[in-house]
Parts: structure tokens; C-alpha cells; sequence
């Protein structure tokens, strides 16, 4: 007689060993940088070609600011998993777990990089 | 089936996808695509950050920084970027449908392919005469 439940035994069972969060964050951070990028594409193209002073007063803009911090950490989470999906695609073993790793760390670098200019041009 | 039993001798069985016969197809070239878009982005983020950090941190390196990011190399990669970040902006609308059950029949899972394909080129035009 089995005392485990059958959900139980299927957790984790799976290529990813992981559940449905993965698809379902990527849904959540999709739509979220959906209605936040037509803004920001606009207000990032207008801030390119300009001088020093033009592109530090446009990203000095509380509303830039933080729309453009919102759209570095999102869309590199969203980066970060969407990545994962395809090591764990393509990679196995070691491979996989240093891409994995690997597409982590670059998105955070990024991300972090991103948020050190926003707030230096801030301050 | 036949061949399982017995025989230590295994079948040579071609994997599949078969490349070499493999007929494409629009729904998976629009996969595909999203996929390639999505981590091409990368190259238009690392430069637009550099050139964000280079803003911040000093004047000598905002030029270098600006000078390549107003280069024929950056305005390719920025060109190239918006493109791929119009196309993957469809085709994750496209997925958002498909979650909801919509647009699974072949004939409209195809022309939304197209949509997001040719969508794109119309909102990266769009995009760089209005900004």
C-alpha cells in the first residue's frame, strides 16, 4: 500500500524536475514588460544621439528612472529563465549546470550594472 | 517492435526532428524565432547598458561609449534589437493566446505567425519614425 499521494510521487518527476512556476512566471514578467516596453522604447530611442547633459537629465527623470530600473530587473529574470528553458534543452551534466549558472550570473551582472548607472545618475 | 526482444543489436531508428527532411513549417520557424530573438536581445541590452553606465560615470567615457553606440555597428545592433524585440513582443502576446486556449487551430496558429512576423517589421518602422 502506497501512503503517498500520487501527486507526491509526480513531483518533481518531470525533464525540469520543477512544476509549472517556471511557465507561469514568464506569463506574469511577458505581460508586465508588454505594457511597460512601448513606453520605454520610446523614452530610451529619444535619450540616444543626445550629448552627456541631454542623456543624464533624460535618465535624471524620476519616471524614466524608474521605469527603466523596472524594465533592467524584469526583463532579465525573464531573460534569466526564458535562458534556463534552453541549456535545459540542449545541455546535460556539467554543461547544463555551468549554462545554467552562467545565464544567471550574466543577467544579474547586467541588471545590477543597469541599476548602478540609474542611481549614480540619480544621485 | 519485433527487433526489442532478444537481440542485444539495437535498431538505428532516425531522431526526430530529422533535419534532413525535415519540411518547415510556419509555426515552428515562428517558434524558433522567438527563441533566437530572445537571447539576440542580449547584444542591444549589454551595449544600451554600457552606454547607460558610461553616461553615468564620466565624460571621456560617455564619448567612447556614444561613439559606438552611434556607429553603423550600433545603430545595426539597435536596429536589429527593436526588431527582435517587436517580434518577440508578439509572439509572447501569441502564447499569452494559446494559454487561454485561443488560436490553436493550425490555419489560425499559422497566419498568427505571419502576424508576427510581418507585425514586426511594421512596428519597427513605426518605431524609428516616430522616435
Amino acid at each position: 500500500m502506497h501512503y503517498m499521494t500520487d501527486r507526491k510521487r509526480a513531483v518533481g518527476a518531470g525533464a525540469a524536475h520543477t512544476g509549472t512556476l517556471q511557465h507561469w512566471f514568464m506569463t506574469v514578467s511577458g505581460v508586465a514588460l508588454a505594457v511597460m516596453l512601448p513606453v520605454w522604447l520610446y523614452l530610451f530611442g529619444a535619450a540616444i544621439g543626445g550629448t552627456r547633459d541631454q542623456v543624464v537629465a533624460a535618465f535624471a527623470n524620476p519616471f524614466t528612472a524608474i521605469l527603466t530600473a523596472l524594465v533592467l530587473v524584469v526583463s532579465m529574470r525573464h531573460f534569466a529563465k526564458g535562458s534556463a528553458v534552453m541549456v535545459e534543452d540542449y545541455a546535460q551534466g556539467a554543461a547544463r549546470k555551468a549554462g545554467l549558472i552562467f545565464v544567471s550570473s550574466l543577467a544579474a551582472v547586467i541588471a545590477t550594472t543597469g541599476l548602478y548607472a540609474l542611481i549614480r545618475i540619480a544621485l | 517492435m519485433a527487433e526489442a526482444t532478444g537481440s542485444s543489436k539495437r535498431v538505428e531508428r532516425p531522431l526526430s526532428p530529422h533535419l534532413q527532411i525535415y519540411r518547415i513549417q510556419m509555426t515552428s520557424v515562428s517558434s524558433i524565432l522567438t527563441r533566437i530573438t530572445g537571447h539576440a536581445l542580449m547584444a542591444g541590452v549589454i551595449l544600451g547598458v554600457w552606454w547607460l553606465l558610461a553616461a553615468a560615470v564620466s565624460e571621456p567615457y560617455f564619448a567612447l561609449a556614444n561613439a559606438v553606440m552611434t556607429s553603423w555597428f550600433g545603430k545595426l545592433v539597435m536596429t536589429g534589437s527593436l526588431w527582435a524585440v517587436w517580434y518577440h513582443y508578439l509572439a509572447g502576446l501569441r502564447h499569452v493566446l494559446f494559454d487561454a486556449r485561443l488560436g490553436l487551430e493550425i490555419k489560425t496558429a499559422e497566419m498568427l505567425g505571419w502576424v508576427c512576423i510581418l507585425g514586426s517589421v511594421v512596428l519597427t518602422v513605426l518605431t524609428i519614425v516616430i522616435v
